[in-house]
């Protein structure tokens, strides 16, 4: 069915099958039952297959570096707090490359979305294991297996405070339309991991493997309570879908110096001459 | 008796050295700003050891009728504060020095300096005021006596600085002044020197440092977004920004890494901010990728790269020359930039204000070098000239069907912003189309890389010519960059050679068309730089042919002096 962030006239480079292409049907939808236009949007990324996204979506897009897209995405925010950014990479980009951007986004808490398609292997550069790799994971580089612990973004986030943390999955694109719409309209950080399949290098973790793993949170979970929601995220071989916490705190762009008593985007702005000026003086 | 000056319309060199935390300070505040009011000019340095506490830095100080602007080695008055006075210090102590300190803090440390030490018991002073804490207030006192200032600036500065203290602690202080002001009395009764600089009062004079005029220069440019990691010596610029914020309306953010700097500055350049990252070269050298990353996406992001000794983390908080060719190759990829070379407060002013006009009309990144000297010395001048023209905004409304990379004669593509106009913006670190798409064919691949270095062209019509310094007829000519400007004009003075002049590059790249003119012009040239392999003179053999042979270098870690740069030429052109 025709969407209006459909982008005409591309030339797809994900994989048959892959999980990617849910996770763009899910957003799309997403957006528009937010009644959001593409001129509304910024989709941010850095590199990977799933970074490519913003290529095949209709909007304002950013394709940077790999591993910056939230140091990118931050301070397209914080130039311009009207604009809804979305971040988007996959679990090399965000985790790995980005992990430390990862770590200080949530504690800086900017009103964007991330959305980290989680497959659990590097696709674009073939196949090697990447920070969400399962331990044992056999790969052309990590002959013997992956050693490392996994990094657990659900749980890390939550443990470093994020204010909206959920989990998703690539296969079910209704439930990951909802998960995702909650978390464009939160207003603060909210990092969306989804788990997804990757048909060309991954053998272990495919669609049947996870859905023997996944199950949705009910009403009964409570979004506001952090530790139940550690809990969710530390269950060993499951998967706990849905929103694990969401809970507001004051984002960072509102608390910026130039939009203390004013909202205008910084483009729109010009500095104060004659304050400068007295200042010079007074030196 | 010793008369300072030793020259006649000479200046007054005053060295305060003193550990990390105990005053120094202070002292340098007090009479800085005692002095300027009074009327007289300054200058002044700092070099400092990377700590926070002990070790042993100093101030020089020179006060003079006239006005003084650079680093020299004489040393009239010395004042050690505490004992451990540095190797860098003491060999700089001629026949000439006075040296006023406290014989129960430095025992038996200047034993043979017996005919050039007074003594000034500060510690007792101090303790009778009410404890140790003083000395550093007495030590200013007598400086502001040796020069004769009046009390109503002293009374004002104390009022200032301690006021919200409460009144016993201005008293305190105040006290500590009196004794300080009545040692000077006995000092100069001794007999043993003579202080006499006249005070020249003008209009309307400041006193800034470089980290301030990078700092002004960058709001008169419109700068809205600060993103940097701390790192000496280019913290300074990012303290200065954070504590205008909120007046100017400034983002200003201390992030992760200098990773996270320079991809906050392209992000916000993409969404209409004029950001800025300060760092030196470490750090610099971790954001060559999102230097790139910058010239692709033709964001436009000004760079204050403050310069210190490398490689690696050097002397972190020394200065060096020596990142030309950092800045100028830093990034992968080829692509147009701009580098600045300040010499002057005021072109440090003028040329980041220009580095941001110039970034946003070429969409291309802009970097300005300074120094660990550059940006931590001061001198007094008139105010910077901030007029009343904003600061050009090259954007576009995006229509309907924006291109934000479409061709054009000149390279430069009508830049718009998201959310600003119903078109769609787009931005790629690949390869990629008008509308920002990736898309790797290999015609469009040249096109857009012959599009954006055609920027240079335009760029380069836009390059500021050395500035030449001397005779117009020269036989000699010296060239030189950045901060080493005013140290070698006035060894050119001291010099007083006819024939010979100097040429100070304040934007190193490009090079101004007329350089290899003026160079051919010389019968010799002499490259000064503070590097060990003369960037710069290799910069210029690369871009006009001329070889440069006489150079003279230096890269201790400390900054040339006048002496060192005097002699030095005088040995290479005699």
């Amino acid at each position: 069915m025709a969407n209006r962030f459909d982008l005409e006239n591309i030339d797809i480079a994900w994989c048959p099958g892959c999980g990617d292409f849910p996770i763009l049907e899910s957003l799309k939808k997403a957006l528009t039952e937010l009644d959001l236009m593409p001129r509304d949007v910024v989709f941010v990324s850095g590199i990977g297959q799933a970074a490519k996204l913003p290529h095949y979506i209709k909007g304002h897009f950013f394709n940077g570096l790999h591993g910056r897209a939230l140091s990118n995405a931050t301070a397209i925010k914080a130039a311009n707090p009207s604009l809804k950014v979305i971040a988007i990479g996959g679990d090399g980009d965000m985790y790995g490359e980005g992990g430390n951007h990862f770590l200080h986004t949530i504690r800086r808490n900017p009103d964007i979305a991330n959305f980290v398609h989680n497959n659990m292997v590097y696709g674009l550069t073939k196949g090697q294991a990447s920070p969400t790799s399962q331990v044992g994971f056999k790969t052309p580089v990590q002959v013997d297996g992956v050693f490392s612990t996994p990094v657990n973004p659900v749980a890390l986030a939550l443990a470093q405070g994020a204010a909206f943390v959920g989990r998703a999955f690539a296969g079910d694109i209704e439930q990951t339309k909802e998960i995702m719409k909650k978390a464009i309209a939160f207003k603060g950080y909210a990092l969306v991991d989804i788990l997804q399949p990757c048909v060309s290098f991954n053998k272990v973790n495919t669609y049947a493997w996870f859905k023997e793993r996944i199950y949705y949170l009910d009403e009964s979970h409570d979004r506001s309570d952090r530790m139940k929601a550690l809990e969710r995220a530390l269950e060993p071989d499951r998967f706990a879908l849905g929103v694990l916490y969401s809970q507001e705190r004051p984002s960072f762009e509102s608390s910026l110096a130039p939009y203390r008593n004013d909202d205008r985007p910084l483009y729109a702005r010009s500095p104060d001459l004659e304050k400068l000026d007295g200042l010079i003086r007074s030196l | 008796m010793i008369r300072f000056p030793r020259h006649e319309g000479g200046d007054v060199s005053v060295v305060i050295c003193g550990a990390a935390g105990q005053g120094i300070q202070t002292v340098e505040d007090l009479l800085v700003q005692v002095l300027r009011v009074e009327g007289y000019h300054v200058f002044g340095s700092r070099e400092y050891m990377s700590r926070v506490r002990g070790g042993n830095n100093s101030t020089e100080i020179r006060v003079s009728s006239r006005p003084v602007r650079a680093l020299v080695d004489r040393i009239d008055l010395l004042i050690p504060l505490n004992g451990g006075v540095r190797a860098n210090i003491i060999e700089r102590i001629d026949e000439g020095t006075i040296i006023i300190g406290d014989g129960e803090e430095l025992g038996t440390e200047f034993a043979g300096y017996e005919d050039q030490f007074l003594n000034a018991p500060v510690l007792e002073e101090a303790r009778q005021v009410g404890g140790k804490v003083y000395a550093s207030v007495i030590a200013a006192g007598i400086l502001a006596g040796l020069f004769d200032v009046s009390t109503g600036p002293v009374e004002s500065y104390f009022e200032k600085r301690f006021g919200a203290k409460g009144d016993k602690i201005v008293a305190q202080n105040r006290e500590a002044l009196d004794r300080g002001l009545t040692m000077a009395r006995r000092l100069l009764e001794k007999g043993r020197f003579s202080l006499a600089v006249r005070p020249n009062p003008q209009e309307s004079r400041i006193a800034v440092n470089g980290t301030d005029a990078v700092g002004l220069g960058a709001l008169a440019g419109g700068c809205n977004l600060v993103t940097a990691y701390p790192m000496s010596p280019a913290s300074g610029v990012l303290s200065f920004m954070a504590q205008k914020a909120r007046d100017f309306g400034v983002v200003v953010e201390q992030v992760e890494d200098e990773i996270a700097a320079i991809n906050w500055a392209v992000g916000g350049a993409y969404a209409g901010a004029r950001p800025l990252v300060t760092t030196s070269g470490g750090g610099f050298a971790l954001m060559t990728e999102g230097l790139s990353l910058a010239a692709v996406m033709e964001a436009p992001v000004v760079v204050h790269l403050a310069q210190r000794p490398g490689p690696a983390t050097g002397m972190a908080t020394r200065t060096e020359q020596a990142d030309l060719e950092l800045a100028l190759y830093g990034g992968h990829g080829e692509f147009p930039r701009v580098i600045f070379a300040p010499g002057s407060l005021g072109e440090a002013f003028d040329l980041t204000r220009r580095a941001f006009d110039l970034a946003s009309r070429f969409q291309s990144p802009a970097i300005v070098l300074t120094d660990q000297y550059f940006v931590n010395s001061f001198y007094d001048l008139p105010p910077f000239d901030v007029g009343r023209e904003l600061p050009k905004s090259y954007l576009v409304e995006a229509g309907p069907d924006y291109r934000r990379y479409a061709e054009s004669p000149d390279g430069i593509s009508p830049m718009a912003v998201p959310g600003h106009g119903e078109g769609l913006v787009g931005a790629d670190s690949h390869e990629h189309d008008e509308v920002g798409h990736v898309y790797e064919d290999f015609h469009l691949r040249k096109r857009m890389n012959d599009k954006r270095l055609r920027k240079a062209e335009a760029i380069f019509a836009e390059t500021l010519a050395p500035t030449l310094i001397g005779p117009d007829d020269y036989r000699d000519l010296v060239i030189c960059w950045g901060s080493t400007r005013h140290i070698v004009e006035e060894a050119l003075d001291e010099l007083d050679r006819p024939g010979l002049a100097m040429l100070h590059f304040a934007q190193v790249w490009p090079l101004h068309g007329d350089t290899a003119g003026l160079l051919g012009r010389a019968e010799r040239v002499v490259a000064v730089e503070g590097n060990a392999t003369a960037q710069l003179a290799r910069l210029i053999r690369r871009e006009t042919g001329i070889e440069i042979k006489e150079k003279l270098l230096n890269y201790s870690g400390l900054q040339f002096s006048v002496e060192k740069v005097r002699e030095g030429l005088r040995d290479l052109l005699s």
